[in-house]
């Protein structure tokens, strides 16, 4: 590098820089956070929502799945799987979630296991509740089909 | 460590400028042990991808997965701190602050990582998260932040004692530019690890703020521990004149940080987020590779304009290597997916590995291996460097392991792209489900898992190399 420009001027635009962009970042994630009450839609944020949010940590269902593009990519996308296998009715979903989880592991040879979790039925429309409130989250038109 | 004290005390204090930088030993020895454990866990989740019951009913991928990633973590936390206990002295022109405080620290720290890789490896994770009362304070069961919360805790203490040794030492020393950026970066590191604790119910909060210790470590702060690291390397190696050297360290890390800050844009474009995140974080991380882009050419520089021939050929080989290989997997492959038209379809795809593998190879696992390779000769007292024959084996291990992580890389991209062919271009109704396009993918994962045991054999010959020394020192 070409000896006008030094050291200090170097030093200066790392200090100035990274101190400009840190307090812009934080003022727009204080601004994101403000607004974001009319997309996540926390209205809807019921105990059972928070319940289940705990199961799906307690369980570590994000070692495998993705919510929303993030987790694992071993098994499928579950942002919007109260869509894709509840049709966006709770008790069709709640219905679903049941026989589901109580059927596993399949046991397919060869088959990606999903292990068996031993959760009660009220604990599991708890998923239920939480997996609807994620879908119903408005995250700019992601994911690009239904299949996630 | 107190064998060699005793035993060839006189040779480390030969090799040694400061003799409490010997206390980096344990840390290197415990990251690279680590190191193993997380390729062999790789290995078992590159045959489950393919074999989906292996090992089924005994390590579930997702388990099999933190102890993965976790494992990772851990260990390049061990790697920079023993870089730290071994820089921050020669740097400062002084003895480490307190030598025994480190060495406390170390087993703190040890035996906290080993209890939790056990623990999720012997229990229910369920039934961990009970025993460690998740419940008053629930921070568990998010991606890449899966320890208990006293282990949390843990850490936070392990850092905390681990700055204040670094920083009395820095205090009593010289303060050069490159102790002050590592302690910056290592600072950072601690702050942004307490987003770890905030873990609202509601989820669209709890993902925003996520970022800010994922993100704001791998692109942010870690950036500035491998730019200190990475510059005192290469004055050590190359003689170049010091004064260039941090010139070019800072804008290095000006670059990294005017990029990268705002850059946590790109992981807010499909959150509850407002759309300008869309251009925000498309336009800044789209910088994000210069800085990396800055390494190489400073990495090459150096070496090409050396004043002196440093007999360690393998370290300044980790050197370039790291340079090239960041700037690859996290410029090159970053860019790839980074701009919102582009990651709207490869998000959370089988593209996102193939860039988080070569990224953290690249930058982190990379840096990590270039001080432990400047340090080790002089650690274990064999001198300057190793001999000409530990050096060709290391050598051998520096290919296998990067090469290999080239194909693995390339394997997972193929893979991500037929993927987003098959399940995300189509329309809701023609898109193949993500279990069918898994099955359509084997091919990929299996060549991936090939490549995986080419690095895992990578591995064990760079570990060869420290047996080499050994029994030559036994023979004369
Ligand atoms: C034998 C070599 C390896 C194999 C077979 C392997 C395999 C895997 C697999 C199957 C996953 C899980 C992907 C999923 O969630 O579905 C994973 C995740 C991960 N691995 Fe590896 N791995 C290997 C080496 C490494 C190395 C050397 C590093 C670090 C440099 C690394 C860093 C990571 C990271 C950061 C993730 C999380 C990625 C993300 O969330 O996007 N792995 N690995
Ligand atoms: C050494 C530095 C870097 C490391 C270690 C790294 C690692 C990672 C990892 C592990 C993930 C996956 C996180 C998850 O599990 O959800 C990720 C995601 C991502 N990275 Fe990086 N990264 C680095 C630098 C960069 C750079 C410089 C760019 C842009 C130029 C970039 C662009 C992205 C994007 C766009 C995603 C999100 C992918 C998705 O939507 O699924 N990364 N990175
Ligand atoms: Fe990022």
């Amino acid at each position: 590098m070409s000896a006008t420009f030094t050291k200090s001027m170097a030093r200066n635009i790392y200090y100035g820089g990274s101190m400009f962009f840190l307090l812009l970042f934080f003022g727009l994630t204080m601004h994101t956070t403000k607004v974001m009450p009319e997309r996540d839609h926390r209205e809807n944020l019921t105990e059972a929502v928070e319940r289940g949010k705990g199961l799906w940590e307690v369980n570590n269902c994000i070692g495998c799945h993705t919510l929303v593009g993030e987790g694992a990519y071993y098994a499928p996308e579950l942002g919007n799987v109260f869509y894709r296998r509840g049709a966006g009715d709770l008790d069709t979903f709640k219905a679903f979630l049941n026989g589901w989880m109580s059927v596993q592991p399949l046991g397919i040879p060869g088959r990606r296991q999903m292990p068996q979790f031993n959760l009660t039925e009220p604990e599991v429309n708890d998923l239920a509740e939480f997996l609807k409130f994620t879908a119903e989250m408005e995250v700019n038109g992601w994911p690009p089909n239904i299949e996630g | 460590m107190a064998g060699h004290q005793t035993l060839k005390g006189k040779d480390i204090m030969d090799t040694l400028k400061f003799k409490s930088q010997i206390v980096a030993k344990p840390y290197f020895i415990f990251a690279l042990m680590l190191f193993v454990g997380q390729i062999l866990f790789g290995l078992v989740m590159g045959l489950q991808y393919v074999v989906g019951d292996f090992l089924g009913g005994t390590v579930p991928f997702n388990v099999a997965r933190m102890v993965h990633t976790n494992l990772l973590i851990v260990w390049l936390l061990f790697g920079f701190m023993g870089a730290a206990y071994f820089l921050v002295p020669e740097e400062a022109e002084t003895e480490l602050y307190s030598p025994k405080l480190a060495i406390v620290l170390f087993w703190v720290f040890a035996a906290a990582g080993t209890l939790t890789i056990l623990g999720y490896l012997l229990v229910p994770y369920s039934t961990l998260a009970e025993i460690t009362g998740n419940e008053y304070f629930p921070t568990m069961g998010r991606e890449f932040l899966e320890q208990p919360t006293i282990t949390k805790v843990g850490i936070v203490i392990v850092c905390l004692g681990f700055l204040f040794n670094i920083g009395m030492t820095i205090l009593r020393g010289r303060k050069t530019v490159i102790n002050m950026v590592l302690i910056t970066g290592l600072i950072g590191l601690a702050v942004f690890f307490l987003f770890s604790f905030y873990n609202p119910a509601n989820i669209a909060l709890d993902k925003l703020f996520w970022w800010f210790v994922v993100h704001l470590w791998v692109e942010g702060v870690w950036e500035l521990i491998m730019g200190a690291i990475l510059a005192f390397i290469l004055i050590k190696i190359t003689g170049v004149d010091r004064e260039i050297i941090e010139k070019w360290l800072y804008v290095i890390i000006a670059m990294a940080l005017i990029s990268g800050i705002l850059g946590t844009g790109h992981h807010f474009f499909w959150l509850a987020t407002p759309g300008y995140w869309q251009w925000i974080g498309s336009v800044f991380s789209a910088l994000e590779p210069l800085p990396f882009f800055a390494m190489v050419l400073y990495a090459f520089n150096m070496v090409n304009n050396r004043r002196r021939d440093h007999p360690n050929k393998a370290a300044t080989l980790w050197a370039l290597g790291t340079s090239v290989m960041a700037f690859l997997g996290a410029g090159v492959w970053g860019f790839l997916h980074t701009l919102a038209p582009v990651n709207f379809y490869t998000h959370g795809t089988q593209i996102t590995a193939a860039h988080g593998h070569m990224a953290f190879y690249g930058a982190y696992v990379m840096i990590v291996l270039t001080i432990i390779s400047y340090a080790m000769p002089k650690l274990r007292g064999i001198g300057e460097a190793s001999s000409k024959k530990a050096q060709v084996v290391e050598m051998w291990g520096f290919w296998l392991m990067t090469v290999a992580m080239v194909f693995i890389t390339l394997f997972l991209t193929g893979a991500g792209i037929l993927q987003v062919w098959l399940q995300r271009l189509p329309e809701s109704g023609e898109a193949l489900s993500f279990m069918q396009t898994q099955d359509e993918l084997a091919i990929f994962y299996w060549a991936r898992e090939f490549a995986g045991v080419i690095f895992m054999i990578g591995l064990l010959t760079y570990l060869a190399n420290f047996l080499v020394d050994k029994k030559e020192a036994v023979k004369s």
